[in-house]
């Protein structure tokens, strides 16, 4: 086997793409936590994303539609979620597995009519560069502008939840909601827009997965990355850059296990498919053991209902 | 002037006959919220609707079949509901359902040609076993290193669906079955009795309402089942009142991974007769849907276990008849959830409809 620097060049490049869909959605559910609201529905809405963005680029034959559109789409199906636990005070992991359970199905009835038709090619941008710079062509140049965008996101994310007035109302709604409403600040508006927020993320995430990652519609495409994202956050301690690095990781393991099946090493393939999620269980054991650490960084009232005697 | 119409108020108490009553109020709005998409879909809703829940169960075989998914459905709801009552979200059934399949699927192999009464005792204690072990990890994992058990526990079905497809095109495969992802079939002294000749209908059944029976008792009769539902409603009570709570945390997920694996070794001995890739359609996932409309208790388990079986064979009807995916159950399972979510707010809120007065006008 022949490691020269241009093929790990290739292979840092497929880790980031990979990672893409897992940074999109954990930054968004990121924004939703900090507010205080636990949405485990994040596989639901990037399935919805992922066959909208998908039927859109079939019927418009035009990308920007298929990805406003699998946005709209993520945004619309959170909005399901958002009733529920801020306006009809539901439990919150019981409506986001039920979330979940919906999107399901209901991309499948849609996407029904999808299976089997071929993508459209995404435009990729520096495609001139990525093959004219050896090592660092391939892993700066030759992707899609979704890629930059997410690779921007989390610090973009950093920069609005520490520095911005709005960054710092979420940050109080999720720690004390309480207090936050003696404040004058409408708590309950605050958790609708992230919510809404966290959707539009996951629905883009899903639709880089159906347009971009395996152009196709597959039923239930998402494979459990959403659920890979929702663990991310808590690998990140709720800080948008360690869910950047922990989406690298992620990735770098989907990739790691896919060449060692094509090297054709002599482990079973699944247990190379298992990785990622004994991974998952291994790093949330070692992040969470100090119980003092997590608690410090957690949003204090996550998954809790808030409600206001008016 | 603003003229109030609607007056919502906080309930003092939570009236037990709305309690029982929103579940069905749930169903209605489902019925209604999928005749609603399927008009979209351009089929004729009140046909639809009758493909789906009304000739599913319009013979003997068909109410047979509702018994045969309802068997699974209602054991691991049963066993989730010692899990939710306590605070524990517990969501990997589905992977502990596997294991208890793989465990005790590995020992039907074992015991192949061999006969005796013996046979299926062992298989089902094994898979039982195998559920606990499973659900072990979620659970040790929260109590000893403060690990998140809904990430742990969903994690982990997925590692024992690879396990399971690695074993049965792997070491397990059968021998004579020209590299079909699948074991041998099991010995008759490995399967469960029919019930009915003609019927897929099994004595697995038995143990679900036997599991059905022990719950009631241990939930309402024992100091255990009391000490589950305090801690369910206030930790602090409970820490209060010198509960050992890591023991709790490991006892209800020790219940709720035996029923999951029961339930897992009961399908592959009952209707499925082997192991392979698909041994159960997401029951695991489904029976979270089916404990929270059983409201958690034992009675409630059982109707809602049959309600949502016939989501199971309605998809099945519908993908025939409508030619639908068979994932609309899914839709209709997700959309229940919803509804009796949502409708609970009635059991906390009133709403009072104050009509408009002459003298506001």
């Amino acid at each position: 086997m022949s490691f020269d620097l241009n093929f790990i060049g290739i292979l840092i490049g497929a880790i980031m793409a990979s990672s893409v869909p897992l940074i999109l959605a954990a930054s968004g559910e990121l924004i939703t936590e900090r507010s205080g609201v636990l949405n485990l529905g994040v596989e639901g809405m990037m399935i919805i994303g992922a066959i909208s963005g998908f039927a859109l680029m079939v019927v418009t034959d035009n990308l920007f539609f298929a990805v406003i559109g699998s946005m709209l789409s993520g945004l619309i199906i959170s909005l399901i979620f958002g009733l529920l636990t801020q306006s009809l005070l539901t439990n919150h992991v019981a409506t986001g597995l039920a979330l979940t359970i919906f999107g399901i199905g209901m991309s499948a009835m849609i996407g029904k009519n999808f299976v089997g038709i071929p993508g459209k090619e995404f435009p990729l941008l520096f495609i001139n560069l990525k093959e004219s710079i050896p090592f660092l062509g391939p892993i700066f140049f030759g992707h899609s502008i979704i890629l930059y965008f997410a690779f921007g996101l989390p610090f973009l994310t950093n920069y609005f939840l520490k520095k911005t007035k709005t960054g710092l109302i979420i940050r109080a709604v999720g720690d004390s909601p309480t207090s936050a409403s003696n404040q004058g600040i409408n708590v309950t508006l605050v958790r609708y827009s992230c919510i809404l927020y966290g959707g539009a993320m996951c629905g883009l995430a899903g639709a880089y997965l159906s347009l971009i990652y395996t152009p196709q519609w597959i039923e239930n495409m998402t494979g459990g990355r959403g659920w890979i994202a929702l663990a991310l956050v808590v690998f990140a301690t709720w800080s948008p850059i360690k869910v950047l690095i922990g989406a690298l990781i992620f990735g770098g393991i989907t990739i790691l296990q896919l060449h060692m099946q094509a090297v054709g090493l002599r482990i079973p393939v699944q247990l190379l498919s298992a990785l990622p999620y004994i991974m998952t269980i291994i790093v949330l054991v070692v992040i969470s053991r100090d119980s003092r650490k997590i608690k410090l960084n957690t949003p204090t009232s996550l998954g809790q209902i808030f409600y206001k005697e008016k | 002037m603003e003229v109030q119409l609607i007056k919502i108020e906080k309930r003092n108490d939570v009236s037990r006959s709305i309690y029982f009553l929103t579940p069905v109020l749930a169903i209605f709005l489902t019925l209604f919220g999928g005749g609603i998409i399927f008009y979209i879909l351009g089929f004729n809703p009140i046909e639809a609707l009758k493909f789906f829940f009304i000739t599913p169960i319009s013979d003997l075989y068909g109410l047979s079949e509702l018994l045969v998914k309802a068997t699974p459905l209602c054991l691991i709801a049963i066993g989730l509901s010692f899990c939710f009552k306590s605070n524990n979200w517990n969501i990997g059934a589905e992977g502990q359902l596997i294991f208890g399949g793989i465990v005790g699927g590995g020992v039907a192999l074992l015991f192949y040609n061999h006969d005796g009464f013996y046979v299926l005792p062992i298989i089902i204690l094994s898979g039982a076993i195998g559920g606990i072990l499973f659900a072990m990890i979620p659970a040790i994992l929260k109590t000893y290193f403060n690990t998140n058990e809904i990430l742990v526990s969903l994690m982990l079905v997925y590692v024992a669906k690879l396990l399971l497809d690695y074993l049965v095109v792997g070491p397990w495969s059968n021998p004579e079955g020209f590299n079909f992802p699948e074991t041998r079939q099991f010995s008759e002294s490995a399967r469960m009795p029919i019930l009915f000749g003609g019927l897929r209908i099994h004595a697995g059944i038995f143990i679900t309402l036997i599991t059905v029976f022990l719950t009631w008792l241990i939930l309402y009769k024992t100091y255990l089942g009391f000490q589950i539902k305090v801690s369910g409603l206030s930790l602090k009570t409970a820490k209060y009142a010198g509960y050992k709570g890591k023991t709790m945390i490991i006892i209800v997920f020790m219940i709720s991974g035996a029923c999951a694996g029961l339930a897992g070794v009961g399908e592959i001995t009952g209707p499925i007769g082997q192991l392979h890739r698909n041994i159960s359609p997401d029951y695991g996932f489904t029976a979270i849907i089916v404990a929270f409309l059983g409201r958690l208790n034992p009675v409630g388990i059982i109707f809602a276990s049959l309600i949502v079986a016939l989501t199971y064979l309605g998809a099945e009807t519908a993908q025939i008849f409508l030619q639908v995916p068979k994932y609309t159950g899914q839709v209709f399972q997700g959309m229940i959830l919803f509804f009796l979510l949502g409708s609970d707010y009635l059991l906390f809120f009133k709403i009072k409809f104050l009509g408009l007065k002459k003298n506001e006008l």
